[in-house]
């Protein structure tokens, strides 16, 4: 079953064609990676399917129900999640504050502040490997802990599809190979996952599907055996 | 974690104020002096905390509590003959929360500066369109109002002031406060962590005026007469926010301990300094936000948590911003 179907996307920022006729789909219970040369649209494809901004033409489906138009609250309380490129934690409030709004504003709507909202709460925290700094302030934590603050944080909202914007981006080999193992344990637990990475060990090894994004167009999809031979792939990551 | 101890410090605390505020009338003649320079206080009290609802946890900075207070005033002084007293002041904070709500949900997309310039041009706006109506469909410029009681005011703004306390605190402790809080920190990421951004604004800048709006309703009734300059003087939008920075707005205590401290000063500036009290009055301010900046709530959070240690020591002046 497609989880999410994106077709003929476009969006244009003035002259500039950040996306333009982009076709693709995710299977639920896949990770899929996006990738692409800095400026290729990956993201502005996340904003898009989140709702962040809105296509100039297009569909995008999310279990088979259209989501375009919608506002972003109501995308993240229908099951998707996403964390974004530049960590946004809310860095004031502390580690379990930050989980507890994706418990109490997500998919599950929970409506008080209860023992089971924090016991929740604390489970996904242990889940993600933070459930030791659970009291701590959100600002005081190393970056790979705030990355995995926020992809708790998204994980609370129960969601079906996890948008992950280069969540290795800036991080040790050592944190690299751990948050590899934390996708992977995401997808276990139900989660289908799209990837926007820049790592390539990362994204070779863990993902099923890889989509590459070059000047707003998809030049190519795959597995990533297919994908490191594809001819146009070598040509604009290496040049003729 | 609190001790057992102090888990009870504001409850008895509160009480305290609660006896000390309905007793007041009988340690001093009900008339008198401290009668309204007490309602005075609790009126800016009233206001600091309303406005630190919304713009505390958010970084809205609002100046539009003036056009909130006023629209109570006159609702109270066309009401007031025909409305028993209650209905009267309840009238007068939902037209203000319906204003706010309304204004709040068109123009909260404004951030920063813009925002705070559109609720200073508000207040211009409504009292302009009071004035002309005043003029154009009434024919006369202002109106007379069924004074009250000073004690029946008092009482008016008592209860006010333990219904905002109870609304900051409940509002505080539940998800929306917490929706709140992350709103001030990134929209983007409330949004999409499933938060109606711009109606949990909207909402809150509704409730902060509401009660703005009961307050103008029940002060009206101080006065005789009122007009549009007296009822929209910009004086009730600078001041509750300045109050608010003066106090803080981390701990409900501090807006309370602000407005208080603040209104007393002004109080005994224009009685002992009537000529240099605008100088003084500036001159405080100033050293204030240089040797506070985080105002008295941080020299008393500092102080509360000192010999304690850890991090929270020096956390806290970074935690408040």
């Amino acid at each position: 079953m497609n989880i999410l179907e994106v077709e003929g996307l476009n969006k244009h920022f003035g002259g500039l064609a950040a996306t333009s006729a982009v076709d693709f789909h995710v299977e639920a219970g896949e990770i899929v990676g996006l990738i692409g040369p800095n400026g290729a649209g990956k993201t502005t494809v996340f904003n898009l399917v989140s709702g962040a901004i809105l296509p100039d033409s297009g569909v995008v489906r999310f279990k088979g129900t259209s989501i375009a138009g919608l506002k972003p609250h109501q995308i993240a309380r229908m099951g998707i999640a996403r964390t974004f490129q530049s960590v946004k934690i809310f860095s004031k409030m502390s580690v379990s504050e930050n989980v507890l709004l994706g418990h109490l504003f997500g998919r599950a709507k929970g409506s008080v502040i209860s023992d089971p909202a924090r016991g929740e709460t604390e489970e996904i925290l242990d889940f993600v490997g933070l459930a030791g700094l659970k009291e701590a302030r959100a600002m005081d934590l190393i970056l790979a802990n705030q990355k995995r603050l926020e992809v708790a944080r998204a994980l609370a909202t129960h969601p079906d599809l996890l948008l992950l914007d280069e969540l290795m981006a800036g991080l040790t080999p050592t944190e690299v190979a751990k948050a590899m193992e934390l996708v992977k344990s995401i997808r276990e637990r139900g989660v289908t996952i799209v990837m926007i990475e820049h790592v390539m060990k990362a994204i070779m090894s863990i993902c099923d599907r890889i989509i590459v994004l070059h000047h707003g167009e998809k030049i190519a999809e795959g597995t990533p055996q297919e994908v490191v031979q594809n001819r146009t792939v070598i040509e604009v990551y290496l040049g003729e | 974690m609190k001790s057992t101890g102090k888990r009870y410090r504001s409850p008895i605390l509160l009480i305290a104020l609660l006896v000390l505020l309905v007793g007041l009338p009988a340690y001093v003649s009900s008339s008198s002096y401290t009668v309204i320079l007490v309602t005075n206080i609790l009126m800016y009290v009233v206001m600091a905390l309303s406005w630190a609802i919304f713009s505390g946890p958010t970084g809205y900075i609002s100046l539009a509590p003036a056009a909130f207070f006023g629209v109570g005033v006159y609702a109270s002084a066309i009401l007031s003959e025909s409305l028993p007293l209650p209905l009267v002041i309840l009238i007068g904070g939902l037209a203000s929360f319906v204003l706010a709500y309304l204004v709040g949900s068109a123009t909260l997309r404004l951030r920063g500066m813009y925002f705070t310039m559109f609720t200073f041009g508000l207040v211009e706006l409504v009292r302009n369109l009071v004035h002309w109506w005043e003029v154009n469909i009434t024919g006369t410029v202002g109106r007379l109002v069924v004074s009250e009681e000073p004690i029946t005011v008092f009482y008016g703004m008592v209860v006010i002031f333990f219904a905002v306390l109870l609304g900051s605190y409940l509002i505080t402790r539940s998800r929306f406060g917490l929706a709140l809080r992350s709103i001030g920190e990134s929209e983007e990421a409330a949004a999409h962590t499933g938060v109606n951004v711009n109606r949990v604004k909207a909402v809150t800048f509704g409730v902060s005026a509401f009660f703005m709006g009961l307050t103008g309703a029940t002060m009206c009734m101080r006065w005789s007469y009122i007009d549009p300059t007296t009822a929209f003087s910009i004086q009730y939008s600078f001041m509750p926010v300045l109050m608010a920075i003066f106090g803080g707005m981390g701990h409900l205590y501090a807006p309370v301990l602000g407005a208080t401290i603040f209104s007393l000063l002004e109080e005994l500036l224009t009685t002992k300094f009537p000529y240099y009290y605008m100088l003084i009055f500036g001159l405080t301010m100033l050293i204030v936000i240089v040797f506070m900046p985080y105002g008295l709530e941080g020299v008393i959070e500092k102080w509360r948590k000192r010999g304690k240690g850890g991090p929270e020591d020096v956390a806290y002046d970074a935690e408040k911003r």
